[in-house]
């Protein structure tokens, strides 16, 4: 099967349906093995045992940032090819790409009592992934507001475009502005900077992390395209009785 | 350019006539600048050290409150479908819209807040300064605006909505605002890095508004 078939709704509900309980179960055995290796990492020689919120913040933040480029990439092919299962796609990350954001800003604050002394600082990153997670509750409400899906889905396809200049913003943040939240230390010139006995289990959590919001939205957005089908028909219900 | 023209003075007599919100905006200013020693408290130091954050956020909501009308009016009298049916490029009636309800809102607001920059206790250096980054800053705040204004078009609820999406876009705005304005007062930082940057983010914004708004009457009005 190539992957233009998976354009077709129906088809797309088959491959969902095969794939939702794979992908789920993978997800419960990276995670159950990811979480068992950041037991068993060690303590920062600093930070003591709060070293390990990083295996929940960086995946939050990462996969906070994704949804927003995946929401991004579905904005183009609502506006550009007018394709339902775009329209989907931007709708069903939208409230995943939500919770993740807020993952990290949760966790980031209850990292930065111990470490920094204060739960939030007005920090240049932490203030633009605020901004992320109020574009990210504005989109949805917008969702909310417009009754025809299609045309609410071209609105918040054009707020979407919008507000993707907050992701270089977020990225770029620690280099632009020098304040507390530290700089890049992953995906950077010259490697990694993090001792590979965290950086392993940091990877097997985004891994798990990222195979959780792909079984997620996966899900979501088969039941969005049920939902649709079911409006259809009482649409069809409703038209046929009067 | 003639119809560009007729756009611009017609919004313009709309807004200075019964029923138009042009001096309401600066009537809004004034009572939330008003409010705020009611609420801190009458120190006058602490009234200067914050004063242009708080003219700045007071005008941030004035230029807000007339937004959602922008072309929610033009939608119910049916004038909108003349101008998308009409020869002249949609960005452009977009864009001159938007002039005029800067020139409506925006440019009453610059006029007032020397005025108002005196209940705060500010120095003179302070609202040149002051006035200097709204005349850069304002338009930009207009132009974002715009993009909420053409999105919640056919809503009902739509100004609740476009205060929700568009006040997270005008954040940058803000902060540059804010920052110019107080480095002329406070110091040591220079005002020129931040008032610059003001100056990129009005002119982003004045291309970037017209053709998202644009886009979105479009869709919204199919």
């Amino acid at each position: 099967m190539a992957l233009i078939d998976l354009a077709n709704p129906t088809r797309f509900l088959n491959f969902a349906n095969r794939a939702l309980p794979w992908l789920g179960g993978l997800t419960v055995l990276v995670f159950a093995f990811a979480i068992n290796q950041a037991m068993v990492a060690p303590d920062d020689y600093q930070q003591g045992a709060t070293v390990k919120i990083m295996f929940l913040h960086v995946p939050g933040a990462w996969l906070g940032m994704v949804g927003w480029g995946l929401m991004t990439v579905a904005a183009l092919g609502t506006l550009v090819w007018r394709h339902p299962l775009a329209d989907v796609t931007a709708k069903a990350v939208a409230p995943i790409g939500a919770a993740f954001t807020l993952l990290c800003l949760i966790t980031g604050s209850l990292w930065g009592r111990p470490m920094w002394g204060t739960y939030w600082v007005w920090d240049a990153r932490l203030t633009s992934v605020l901004v992320l997670l109020l574009l990210y509750l504005g989109v949805i409400a917008l969702w909310r507001t417009v009754e025809d899906p299609s045309r609410a889905a071209r609105a918040a396809a054009i707020l979407t475009l919008v507000g993707a200049i907050d992701l270089p913003i977020i990225k770029f943040s620690v280099d632009w502005w020098n304040t507390l939240h530290q700089p890049a230390s992953v995906f950077r010139f010259g490697g990694p900077t993090i001792h590979p006995a965290i950086l392993i289990p940091l990877s097997l959590m985004a891994l798990a992390f990222t195979l959780l919001f792909v079984t997620l939205a996966l899900a979501a957005m088969r039941n969005e395209i049920l939902r649709r089908r079911v409006r259809t028909l009482r649409l069809m219900q409703a038209s046929a009785t009067s | 350019m003639n119809a560009l023209a007729a756009i611009l003075i017609r919004d313009m007599r709309i807004a200075v006539r019964v029923g138009g919100g042009a001096l309401i905006g600066v009537l809004f200013f004034l009572v939330v600048v008003t409010l705020v020693p009611f609420a801190l408290g009458p120190d006058l130091s602490l009234l200067k050290r914050i004063g242009p954050a708080i003219l700045w956020l007071a005008a941030l909501l004035a230029s807000l409150l007339a937004l959602d009308r922008l072309f929610a009016a033009d939608h119910e009298d049916g004038s909108l479908d003349l101008i998308l049916t009409g020869r002249t490029p949609l960005e452009l009636v977009v864009a001159a819209k938007g002039l005029a309800h800067w020139l409506t809102t925006g440019l009453p607001l610059i006029i007032a807040a020397p005025l108002i920059g005196l209940l705060l206790n500010l120095d003179a250096p302070a609202e040149a300064a002051l006035v200097l980054t709204f005349l850069v800053g304002t338009p930009a705040l207009t132009f974002i605006g715009l993009i909420g204004a053409a999105l919640a078009v056919t809503l009902r609820r739509g100004g609740l909505l476009l205060a929700v999406l568009v006040l997270p876009l005008t954040v940058p705005v803000l902060i540059f605002g804010v920052a110019a304005a107080n480095a002329a007062v406070l110091g040591p930082a220079p005002f020129g890095t931040p008032f610059t940057i003001l100056g990129a983010l009005t002119l982003a914004s004045l291309v970037v508004g017209p053709f998202a708004a644009a886009a979105a009457l479009r869709q919204e009005m199919e």
